[in-house]
């Protein structure tokens, strides 16, 4: 496969004595998008992290662009400078406006220039409806608009990967529509992602391929069809059947 | 109350002047304290096993053992290493300045540690180099939770410098001393002495709610 963006063979992550990922092997080519289910603690947020090193893998290899990451010598702040994340709570940086928030990695990181840096948010903020709140500091927006300043800061480093950790979860139902819909354009553009959610529909529609992540492995996998109309595997069938 | 008074009027410069010298070694101790409990702070939080368990020990020591203790040893102690003259005060202040870093880092370290997990999280996610995400993104939110507890440590400071008069160092207690020595009137001096701690004290009080009700604001 010479489109594959990331490899991961056989990881496995403990916290202490617990085994959270038990061996997990999967390959992700570029454009695809990967949406992981599964019950809770069944590991779908350990398995996110660590593809970015939040979480430092106990054991197996990552490769990304065909380089091992989990090696010892590779930078990591460089890696993940390629991935963008979007967590549940948001977290965006209150002490920061908006644009500050958007413009302080690439600035600081990737050395861009601080007009170019301005102009390349306005953009971004444009193509998700915030151009108005450029200014403001995150504590005036809602929880919506919240996340979906947190995917464009992310986007602002151009990265390559993109991955989502139940990015609507704790939004108000309201505001889930106009979250999943950055989302979905995002992948409509060709964006790389994995995204873990707990939206069946929205997988359902977005997804090229879905894991199914129970146990700390994966016991499905495969076209969102195949998953959501027959499941095969009985814990799928089993969790299918309560979140339907 | 009259001989009170007469004795404030008869004394004033000595106490005033008590009362200057315990803010400045507050001051300084507190300034000089954070400088030192930062790199104690940075000690005790980086990856060397070898400077945390220093760190510790260093903290654990100072907030283990009686602040009189430690005035005593710096002022017996300094003096016999340091190469060159030291006035007592240049002790007391060091012992000061040590036992108030031994606090402060922990001040500091509580601080930064209550910046919530998420943030740091995204601030890696986004590739930002280590120094980076201190200096922007989690140092100014620690900053919040560290001035007012700061403040605090101050005021503590202030009452924690009476006890330098045991080695005559010019603070408020040190001029309790010299009125009573001179007038024999020690319960009227103790209680000028007395009025202006608290004064001080409830003013610097004040300035505290003040200002953590500023950063309150700007959140
Ligand atoms: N830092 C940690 N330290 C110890 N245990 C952890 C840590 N992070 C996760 N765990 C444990 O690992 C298990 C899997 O957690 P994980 O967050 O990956 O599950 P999840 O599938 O994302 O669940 P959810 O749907 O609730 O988000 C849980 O039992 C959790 O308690
Ligand atoms: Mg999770």
């Amino acid at each position: 496969m010479t489109n594959e963006i990331l490899r991961v063979e056989g990881l496995k992550k403990n916290f202490g004595k617990l085994e959270v990922l038990k061996g997990i092997s999967t390959s992700i080519s570029k454009g695809e998008v990967v949406s992981v289910i599964g019950p809770s603690g069944g590991g779908k947020s350990t398995f996110l992290r660590c593809l970015n090193l939040l979480e430092e893998p106990t054991e197996g290899r990552i490769f990304f662009k065909g380089e091992e990451i989990t090696g010892k010598k590779i930078d990591v702040c460089k890696y993940r400078q390629q991935m963008g994340m979007v967590f549940q709570n948001f977290n965006v940086f209150p002490n920061m406006t908006v644009l500050e928030n958007i413009t302080l990695a690439p600035v600081l990181e990737k050395k861009i220039p601080k007009e170019q840096a301005r102009d390349e948010a306005m953009a971004l903020l444009a193509r998700v409806g915030l151009t108005d709140k450029a200014d403001e500091y995150p504590r005036k927006l809602s929880g919506g608009q919240k996340q979906r300043l947190s995917i464009v800061r992310a986007l602002a480093m151009q990265p390559e990967v993109m991955l989502f950790d139940e990015p609507t979860s704790a939004l108000d139902p309201e505001m889930v529509k106009e979250v999943l819909n950055v989302i979905s354009d995002l992948t409509k553009s060709g964006m790389t992602t994995v995204i873990v959610t707990h939206e069946m529909g929205f997988a359902r529609n977005i997804s090229d391929r879905v894991l199914f992540i129970s146990d700390g492995v994966i016991k499905e996998e495969g076209s969102p069809e195949s998953i959501f109309t027959c499941p095969r595997d009985p814990s799928t069938i089993r969790f299918l059947s309560m979140v339907l | 109350m009259e001989k009170i008074i007469k004795l404030w009027i008869k004394y004033d410069n000595v106490f005033l002047s008590g009362l200057l010298g315990t803010l400045w070694i507050s001051a300084v101790t507190v300034v000089l304290g954070t400088m030192l409990g930062m790199l104690i702070a940075l000690m005790r939080m980086g990856k060397s096993k070898v400077l945390n368990i220093l760190a510790d020990a260093y903290i654990e020591i100072l907030r283990g053992t009686p602040i009189l203790l430690q005035l005593y040893f710096f002022w017996i102690g300094l003096p016999k290493i340091m190469p060159f003259e030291l006035s007592d005060t240049a002790c007391i202040v060091t012992a000061l300045v040590v036992n108030s870093s031994a606090y402060i880092s922990e001040i500091i370290r509580a601080g930064i540690n209550a910046v919530d997990k998420g943030q740091w999280e995204a601030a890696k996610s986004l590739g930002l180099s280590n120094k980076n995400m201190m200096a922007r993104v989690i140092m100014p939110q620690a900053v919040k939770n560290i001035l007012p507890a700061l403040c605090n440590e101050f005021i503590s400071t202030v009452k924690g410098t009476s006890l330098a008069s045991v080695f005559f160092v010019g603070e408020l207690m040190t001029s309790f001393k010299t009125v009573q020595s001179a007038t024999f009137l020690a319960l009227q001096s103790l209680t000028i002495v007395g009025i202006i701690y608290f004064i001080l004290n409830f003013v610097l009080s004040k300035l505290l709610k003040l200002l953590e009700r500023r950063l309150m604001l700007s959140d």
